[in-house]
């Protein structure tokens, strides 16, 4: 409570029942009304930049898929009797528009918090600009490492298991296969690529297994044979792949080729059946390992799920031309309920400040898409919310999911 | 301004009607751009922080277009490069300033230098070329520059696909304004000499010599104008200009990043170039206002279909306007005098 307003004086007697609980005390600002820019009593204002025009507006369905879980939300009252006003603007992938466009939210439209703005360079723009401003970035939808990073940047909060960390975890596969095992990782000479290959050489350091090859390729690049042969030629036993779908695709098609049966790590990058594995021909992904946290809409095990049914009358009602088959209409609802648990748990204190400390205080929250098992915790000093993945291994047909749910923080 | 009639001389569609007023009208038009100028410099005080931001842009993407006008406008070279040398500013920029700690002001120099060298060094190889083709060769340009940054050769220097965050300029400490209005007028500055230096290069005899090239390369170099050094030095300047923008460019979006500066940005300010009119310098600040709003106002509109409404937008500005806002204006004030001679007699 910064200023003394009739609001405040009103709210002073729960404001002072919760000081008296010990249990309340923790959050004495929750009793009373405190609104950041962007809430009144009957509406919450948040943003959001996403491509729906330009070279990646493929992912545009993300931001629509968005919109139509919020309208969802609203139809059913809102949150704590608010309505979400979800204004998402079109950057098309362009970094100086998404400046452009969220400061528009920030100094126009006076959003309360940026809902999962899309991208990797796009949210590295406005990184510095949101946490000056100290306006929440919350769960950017990309799966950089370096949005975990609550000392540095304190109002940009991740979302997706981030690259890295699907490393460690590729890594922990192995070496519960193999323990001196010698390893070849195919990886996109990007960031991205970058994280993976971090992510599996922290894995192993201090562990008898060692990357023996690892192998970048330029997304310029005609094929990617030439990394193959090399590591059948240096030995390798197992492989990491984590090349985009294309590359994916002619390294699983390489590696049967040249008879070359390593311990065969795909990323999930890649692990699309349709986009990949048809490609790549059904029979010579048979047996590849990869790691999972939503759940495939294509997939026929989920045809009787709960969550899935709920999934289905969603996009029925609220997003019929969306596509069905299409992950991304996964994750943007589920990216968007992420915000909406975080709004409901600010209760009436929305200023910008209670907002990032639930998006910090989420413990074991669980959405109907997410794998079972798989659960949303946040700390204080832990800014990625899905850490776990589950691994499943390709039988010719579908993914078959098995062993536990792995956390990068316990591989 | 200082020759009041450079703007007349500028068009490239010599008008007969718009010759025999040019003595009386220059007045008129020091007038509307002393006006302008004056709005320029309150607008800042009347509007929201964002608003300035956005109108600094619309200056940014003014810069940049002259210098594809002087290339393509005047001198009758088409380039769909132009992002690339947007870029090499930007990042000329970016890089003195992160790596180096030079104050932002110099860095401005700096990048139209080193685009001036890439841009005549491009302009001698492209003489071979013309029309279409060179539209081709610079379309290479284009598509190279992101993947050239993106090389991991050249990480240590350009950041890779991180890109590189760059400090917005600070008001001097005596001066009274936000650091977005600061930036506003330092871009209105540097606008400002840029376009008057564009208006006295095109009046003078180096500029005619441009022109000439355009109008008749064949009988430019009868009459001994060397043909190929004007083409690769207009070259130059057009990069240089260009890169200037890049480097304010930075400044505004606080970042570059390879993926900043792809071949969608050079389209875009050839849009700008044809809507506010080919061969025309205040014109180019209308492109910037239409490459900036534009494509918010389609997506105000409808979010699906935001691409349909800004081609439409598009096709109805050309139609309305085939010689681009310059060439409406001219229209308009052709047709305005000519009613008024009329009106005099009796």
């Amino acid at each position: 409570m910064k200023r003394l307003t009739r609001r405040t004086i009103l709210a002073a007697a729960p404001g002072a029942l919760a000081l008296a609980s010990p249990l309340l005390s923790a959050f004495p600002a929750r009793a009373a009304k405190n609104y950041g820019p962007g809430v009144s009593d009957t509406e919450i204002k948040i943003g959001n930049t996403c491509f729906y025009t330009g070279p990646a507006s493929s992912y545009g369905t993300i931001g629509k898929a968005m919109a139509a879980y919020y309208k969802m939300v609203n139809d059913q009252g809102g949150v704590n009797g608010r309505k979400i006003n979800f204004i998402s603007y079109d950057d098309a992938y362009s970094p100086p528009k998404t400046v452009e466009q969220t400061r528009r939210l920030v100094e126009q439209d006076h959003i309360l918090l940026d809902a999962g703005p899309l991208g990797t360079p796009t949210n590295s723009a406005i990184w510095h600009y949101m946490n000056q401003n100290k306006v929440p970035q919350l769960f950017v939808s990309t799966g950089a490492s370096k949005w975990n990073d609550p000392k540095g940047h304190p109002w940009t909060i991740g979302w997706q298991p981030n690259y890295h960390s699907e490393g460690l975890i590729y890594a922990a596969y192995i070496l519960k296969e193999n323990p001196a095992a010698k390893i070849g990782v195919l990886y996109q000479n990007d960031d991205f690529g970058k994280d993976y290959l971090r992510g599996v050489t922290d894995g192993i350091s201090g562990k008898q297994a060692k990357i023996v090859v690892a192998a970048s390729y330029e997304t310029t690049d005609p094929t990617v044979d030439s990394q193959i042969v090399k590591m059948k030629a240096a030995g390798c036993d197992a492989f990491v792949n984590t090349a985009i779908p294309k590359f994916a695709a002619q390294a699983i098609r390489k590696a049967v080729e040249i008879e070359w049966k390593p311990i065969n790590v795909l990323s999930s990058i890649g692990n699309s059946v349709a986009g990949v594995l048809k490609p790549a021909g059904l029979e010579n992904a048979k047996g590849l390992v990869s790691d999972f946290y939503l759940k495939d809409p294509t997939d026929p095990r989920w045809k009787d799920d709960a969550g899935y049914k709920w999934w289905i009358g969603f996009m029925d009602k609220y997003y019929p031309e969306g596509d069905k088959t299409d992950g991304f209409n996964v994750y943007g609802p589920s990216n968007a309920a992420t915000v909406v648990e975080v709004l409901k748990q600010c209760g009436d204190d929305l200023s910008r400040e209670n907002v990032m400390k639930q998006a910090a205080n989420l413990h074991d929250f669980t959405l109907p898409m997410l794998l079972p098992g798989i659960k949303i915790n946040t700390s204080p000093t832990d800014f990625a919310p899905v850490e776990q993945v589950q691994m499943g291994r390709f039988d010719g047909q579908a993914w078959q999911l098995f062993g536990p749910v792995l956390s990068s923080a316990a591989a | 301004m200082s020759a009041p009639h450079d703007d007349a001389a500028v068009l490239p569609q010599p008008q007969a009607a718009a010759q025999p007023s040019a003595i009386t009208r220059p007045n008129g038009r020091q007038l509307s751009i002393a006006a302008v100028i004056a709005l320029a410099v309150v607008l800042p005080w009347i509007t929201e922080s964002f608003v300035t931001f956005q109108l600094t842009q619309v200056m940014i993407y003014a810069l940049a277009i002259l210098g594809l006008n002087l290339l393509t406008g005047f001198n009758g070279q088409f380039s769909l490069g132009h992002s690339a040398f947007y870029g090499i500013g930007a990042y000329t920029t970016a890089i003195l300033m992160h790596s180096f700690g030079v104050p932002y002001f110099w860095t401005l120099p700096a990048a139209g230098a080193v685009c001036f060298v890439v841009g005549f060094l491009f302009g001698f190889p492209a003489l071979r070329l013309q029309g279409l083709y060179l539209a081709l060769a610079t379309f290479t340009l284009a598509i190279a520059m992101p993947q050239i940054l993106k090389f991991h050769g050249l990480e240590w220097l350009t950041g890779g696909v991180q890109g590189i965050v760059v400090e917005q300029p600070d008001p001097p400490a005596l001066v009274p304004v936000s650091a977005d209005q600061w930036l506003y007028y330092f871009t209105l500055l540097v606008l400002l000499l840029m376009f008057a230096a564009a208006a006295n290069l095109i009046a003078s005899r180096t500029g005619r010599a441009i022109k000439a090239i355009r109008y008749n390369p064949v009988a430019a170099a009868a009459i001994g104008i060397d043909t190929a050094l004007y083409r690769a030095l207009t070259f130059g300047v057009s990069a240089l200009y260009t890169g200037v923008a890049g480097a304010l460019g930075a400044l505004a979006a606080q970042f570059v990043a390879p993926d900043s500066f792809t071949i969608f940005l050079s389209i875009s300010l050839l849009v700008g170039l044809v809507i506010g009119g080919v061969g025309s310098i205040p014109g180019c600040l209308i492109g910037g206002l239409f490459v900036l709003f534009v494509p918010n106002i389609a997506e105000s509109f409808s979010r699906g279909l935001a691409g349909v409404i800004y081609g439409v937008i598009l096709l109805l500005v050309i139609f309305v306007m085939p010689s681009g806002a310059a060439g409406f204006a001219r229209l308009a004030m052709a047709q305005l005098s000519r009613f008024r001679r009329q009106s005099r007699k009796p």
